[in-house]
Order: structure tokens, then sequence, then C-alpha cells
């Protein structure tokens, strides 16, 4: 092992891109949101840990960090399943039977929205709208937009994940 | 070539020379590149359209991704120009056809007739630029005239002048209250202090509404345009455009424009070679529906929970960093270039007595023709659904159309030929609303409907004021009940004393507005209700009763 190649683990390279955040908006306390995305973005959700450190960085008190966390639906404090499907849950999809997609795919996974099954496979999420309406029923599965669902034809790409 | 340090004399230069550019060409294939078609494959599209086009050797040819075309539902769309052949539903197996075909004749079983009412029947102002010019290209922007009413206003009128067409237009605001512009440009312009803010609220959460996300994605130049003109009307340098972490292309399409802007100097320092600033800054949502309410969307630029304060002080008072904000939504930024450039009265001379200029309609729901339509207000709302959406598929009748999102109301099918302005609407108990427009067939319930907004209100409820925080979770409950077959006459008045609490007691628009699908649902589909409280139907056969407690009603001996 050399000692001087600056390799950096994954903790580390995670820490610099929240940094860097912090750092382009001048550390100002208004950057609370930007950076939490950001540590979103690197984790997946967002860690207790690095919450701690945003506090500490942006001089603001964790109980205000906390706050902003919990209070976006956009911002996670678990860690996400290998697979996302976000249903979306938006009036055109719901007039055109989104609740059947969702029902189908609570009761196949035994999860409820915002859980992750037991293996650590799926999360499930839902939206408010994902603005894809001429789509509808639309989903975003494992981040692409798909549109025209049924259950059957959603149960079956979930069940394809499992291979 | 990127353009760099612009003064106004270089407008019409560089229009010209990419108008001449364009003419040269023999055909351009425009290919919708906004985010309905793109999750349909229309990127793949192009790129074999791309390629088949280069090894077909022709020259003078281009492919070009472009904005929103409109008819999302017959995506990933194609146009061929100058003729103007559209083509449905294209596949990237269909590129080396349509390649072979252009100056023969059109690929007959792609074509998608524009001689439709969906095409004909339209008046375009905001979207203009929709589905014709390359949002990730300034040059075509410029060609198109975009930052001319820019340069106009900043070097021919004076900021007062700017407000007072504006206001002579009788532009009203597309967020939904439709507040008078111009009205609001001047009281922030008549406010004390040094630093004064502009925000575009780009935060468009009403389920169902997409407008704002296609002219972002389609035209970005023409918000900022519209943006920086009234940042020179009231006297601010700073601005933010505070836009949903769910529309990634529109936010990629918005950095590409903003950073283009700048190095053309047609935003940032001294624009234009004048002595006027204005930066525009990004600030990402983070998926909280309140947020779309003013004084919530600043406390989350400011990086704070998204929670409303009560009014007054108003923003145009005491708003961002409790500086004079002038707050206007996407589409109301759209219009103000051409309000400026064909004057407030040419404006004025489109819609109605109180409601003048278009409105971008998203059209959804159970409609043939699903996608994006903009109409002069006052338009019947007949006409948009049964000439431009053409009608309801599948043989069902239309039952009512729904605007406002959570926020608005059902209308019954018999009022159909309701003009849509902001008075009509609201008589009806509805509102206009951002812009999202979903269509209701036979075979969906209204209280089932109402139950639906009301757990959309309740789980995006901010929770700081209790009529709206207790109030919306009460109701839905007893939605949910009456969905079930649960409830007793008893509870559906409880439930409309309920509406009439927290519409008169919430803090923020969010709770006062929630009732709303309740209340004119109740009001046109009482039948409904009390089919599903004294007879235990559902009459469009969607809730689902739950047998034991069917068979719990039956033997305390209620009637089926």
């Amino acid at each position: 092992m050399t000692q001087s190649a600056p390799i950096l683990s994954p903790e580390e390279k995670r820490r610099r891109m929240i940094i860097a955040t912090m750092r382009k908006n001048g550390y100002a306390p208004d950057a609370l949101i930007e950076t939490l995305h950001t540590v979103q973005n690197a984790y997946g959700y967002l860690d207790r840990a690095e919450l701690r450190f945003v506090a500490s960085e942006l001089h603001l008190p964790q109980s205000l960090v906390y706050g902003v966390a919990t209070f976006y639906h956009a911002f996670t404090l678990k860690p996400e399943g290998r697979h996302r499907c976000i249903l979306c849950q938006g009036t055109a999809c719901y007039i055109k039977g989104s609740q059947a997609i969702l029902q189908a795919v609570t009761k196949a996974y035994q999860v409820t929205p915002g859980e992750t099954t037991e293996d650590g496979e799926i999360s499930l999420l839902t939206a408010r709208c994902l603005g894809s309406c001429s789509l509808a029923p639309a989903a975003i599965l494992d981040e692409e937009v798909v549109g025209n669902l049924t259950p059957e034809c959603t149960l079956a790409t979930l069940k394809g994940w499992a291979k | 070539m990127t353009l760099q340090s612009l003064i106004p004399d270089d407008l019409p230069r560089v229009a010209a020379a990419e108008q001449a550019a364009a003419a040269e060409r023999e055909y351009t294939i425009h290919v919708c590149m906004a985010a309905g078609c793109l999750s349909q494959h229309s990127d793949q599209v192009k790129q074999r359209l791309e390629q088949q086009l280069q090894a077909s050797g022709r020259e003078h040819c281009c492919v070009k991704g472009v904005g929103c075309m409109g008819l999302c539902s017959a995506g990933p769309l194609v146009s061929v120009r100058p003729a103007g052949t559209l083509y449905r539903a294209v596949t990237p197996d269909d590129a080396p056809e349509i390649i072979e075909n252009l100056g023969v004749a059109p690929v007959e079983r792609l074509v998608c007739p524009t001689n439709r009412p969906f095409f004909t029947q339209q008046t375009k102002i905001v979207l203009a630029n929709s589905g014709e010019i390359d949002p990730e290209r300034l040059e075509e922007c410029l060609a198109a005239g975009g930052y001319q009413q820019l340069a106009h206003a900043l070097t021919q009128l004076t900021p007062v002048q700017v407000i007072e067409q504006v206001t002579r237009s009788g532009l009203r605001g597309r967020g939904g209250a439709g507040y008078p512009t111009g009205l609001k440009w001047s009281t922030v312009a008549k406010a004390g202090g040094n630093q004064k803010y502009v925000i575009c609220n780009a935060d468009e959460g009403d389920p169902g509404a997409f407008m704002d996300r296609s002219v972002l994605e389609s035209d970005p130049h023409r918000v900022l345009e519209g943006m920086a003109i009234a940042a020179y009307a009231i006297g601010a340098n700073e601005g933010y455009i505070y836009i949903r972490a769910e529309y990634p292309l529109a936010i990629k399409r918005l950095q590409t424009a903003i950073r283009q802007a700048e190095r053309a100097q047609l935003l940032g320092r001294s624009i234009l070679g004048t002595s006027f600033h204005f930066h525009i800054h990004l600030r990402l949502g983070a998926g909280a529906y309140v947020c779309g309410e003013e004084t919530a969307l600043i406390a989350s630029i400011e990086g704070k929970r998204g929670q409303p304060r009560p009014r007054p002080p108003y923003p145009a008072e005491s708003g961002l960093w409790r500086s004079p904000t002038l707050i206007n939504n996407v589409e109301t930024f759209a219009n103000i270039a051409p309000i400026i450039g064909c004057g407030p009265e040419w404006f004025a001379s489109i819609g109605t007595e109180r409601s003048k200029g278009t409105k971008v309609f998203a059209l959804a729901g159970k409609i043939a023709n699903t996608g994006l339509i903009e109409v002069p207000m006052g338009t019947p709302l007949r006409q948009i659904i049964n000439e431009i959406g053409e009608g309801i598929p599948g043989g069902q009748r239309c039952k009512a159309v729904q605007t406002g999102g959570p926020s608005g109301g059902c209308i019954p099918a018999e009022y159909l030929d309701t003009p849509v302005d902001y008075e009509s609407l609201g008589a009806l108990g509805s509102i206009m609303g951002s812009g999202g427009m979903i269509v209701i067939d036979e075979r969906s319930c209204m209280v089932d409907v109402a139950r639906f907004f009301m757990e959309f209100s309740m789980s995006e409820s901010c929770g700081k004021c209790v009529p709206c925080r207790v109030g919306t979770a009460e109701m839905h409950e007893l939605l949910a009940r009456i969905g079930q077959g649960r409830a007793t006459l008893a509870d559906l008045e409880l439930l409309q004393e309920l509406c009439e609490t927290v519409k008169y007691t919430s803090l923020c628009g969010l709770g006062q507005a929630a009732p709303n699908p309740v209340l004119s649902t109740l009001r046109y589909f009482k039948d409904e209700y009390l089919a599903h409280i004294t007879n235990h139907v559902c009459p469009a056969g969607q809730c689902q009763f739950e047998e034991a407690e069917l068979l719990a009603i039956e033997e305390q001996g209620v009637q089926l």
C-alpha cells in the first residue's frame, strides 16, 4: 500500500460532493435544501451522520435540519431497495385506474408506499404527479418513465427484477 | 459558434443569420424532445433519423429536436418542414421510410392529419415556439424574436411604461387566482427598499397539470426574458426560479438556457450593454405541494420548511428575506414578451371582457386527445372537450370536467357550454387553476373523486394550522366512510359543516380550497352521495362495499 496515493474511499467521495454544494452556496443557511438534495443523491437517502455534519457546517440547529429533512416528501431517512417502483397517483392516473395497480403491488409484495421489501430488493413509492398525464397510468420503474400500465404488466416487470 | 456579449443591435443580425441558414435547408425534420415523447423513446427516433439522413447523403436537410407539439397521446411526434407533414407514434424503425420519402410522398400509415380541430382551433401565444425551435439553442430562440422585447424595453421604455403596458393588456396571473399582473408589478415597484426580488413559481404541484413543465422544456428563454422585463420594471436585480425536483428535463434545459443567456449578456451584469443587471438562480423544490403557496415558497427558497405565514404583509411588501418580492407563475412570465412586442391592445383583443389573452390547458383523463392546448379565454368547455379533445373514447359519456386540481371542483356535463374564464368557472364552484383539465366519464364515482382529492390535501397539509390539519383528515375519514357504505345522513351533514369551517378558517390557500372538490360534487352529484348512504350502492359501480358490513346493515333491518 502506498501512502501518498490519494485514493478516496466512497465515503470520502460523497463527503466531497456534499462539501462542494455547500461551498458553491457560500455556506449560507439557505443552501440547506440544496445540500440535502446532494446528500440524497450521494447516498440514496439522508444519512443521519451526514445530517449532523451538514448542520454543523451550515451553523444550523440539528432540530431545524431534521425538521426540513422530514418535511419534504423528496427526502427519505431510510436506505432504499435495489430497485425503485414509483407509482404515479396523480388525477389522470387515478381516473385511469392507478389504484388497482397500487393495490396489486402492495398485495403481491406486502409493502405499503414508502417501504422496502424485506429482502431489500424493491422500494415501493408513490408520486403526486409525474406530469406524464398523457401516458396515464404511469410509473417510474428504475428511473424509466413507463406509461399505459395495467396491474398485470406492472407485476410482470417487478417479477423480472428478481432474476 | 457561441454568442457572447451582445448589444441590442446584434439581435436582428444574429436572427437574420439564423433565418438565412434555415431558409437554405430543403427539409427540416422536427422530433419532439419533450418529456412525454421522450419517455416513448423519441431520442432513439431522432438518432435513427440522423443516421439515415447521413447515410442517404442528402444535403440541405437536418434533424432537429424541438419542444412539445401538443398531441402527447400520439407521441413520439415527428414533423417534416416545410411541408408540415405530421407523423404519429413513430418508432426508430420507421426512420428509413421517412427519409426515403422526403420530397416524394408522406408515409401514409404514420400520417397524423393536421386539419383537425386539435390543430386548427388553437391560438398560440405562450406556445408559439413550442415544437418549432430547439430549446437548447439560443440562436433559434433569437431567430424567433427572442430577447428583442427585452432590448426594446431596456432601450425604449421606462419601467413605468412597461408596467403601464402590462396593466393595459389586462393580463391576470396564470397560477390560478387570477390577480391582475400589472397591479402586482406596480405594487412591488412602489415598495421601498434597495433590494427587490423576482420569483418565478414553477412548482407545478397540481396533479394532472403539466403546462409549466412543457413551456420550460420547450421554450425556456421566453420565461427568462419575461422575468428580466419584470425585474427591469420593478427595479430588481436578483431572481429565483423555484422548480419541482420532479422535472429533471425542465431543470436541465433551464440551466442550459441561463448559462447561454449569461454568456450572451442577455442575463447577468450589464445586460445588452446597458446599466441593468439581473441574475437568475435556480432553486429545486423537494416535493411539497404547499410550496406552490407564495409565502411557503419563499420559506422554502430560504432553506426552511415550506410552511405558509399569515398575510399581510404580502410578499409585494415583505417577501424573500423581507424584501419586496414579485412572484408570478411560469405562464404569466411567458406572456410578457408578446405583450411588449405586439402591444397591450392586441393582447386585450383576445379573450373575454375580464379575462384577456389565452390559457394553456393540460388535457388528460378519459379523452381521446390528451396533451397540451392553448385556447383564447372564453372558449366553451364543450368545444375543448368534444372538438379539440375529440370526445371520450370507448363510447362513454362525459360526466364531469375537473379543473383546478385539489383546489378546484368538478363541472358537470350539463354546464359544458360554460366559457372558460376566471369568473365563469368560479361561479360554478370550480376555479381556473393553473390549467389542469381532467375529463371524467360515467365509470368514475364522484364520492371517490372527492375522497381522492381530500386524501391529497390531507397528506399535503403542512400541519401549521388546525382547521386544515385536522379538518382534512376528518373530511377524508367521512368521505371514506360514505364510499364504504358505512355512513349516515348525519355524517353527510357533518361533512358539509366541516367544509365551511375549513374553508373559512384555514391559514392559506391549500386549506381554504381543500373543501372545493367536496362542495362542488355535493352541489352537482348529491344523488350519488345519497345512493351510497341510503341504498348502499355506488351508481358508477366503482366503490366496493365490504360484504361483512352490508350483512351487518342487513341484520339491522335496513332495506338494501
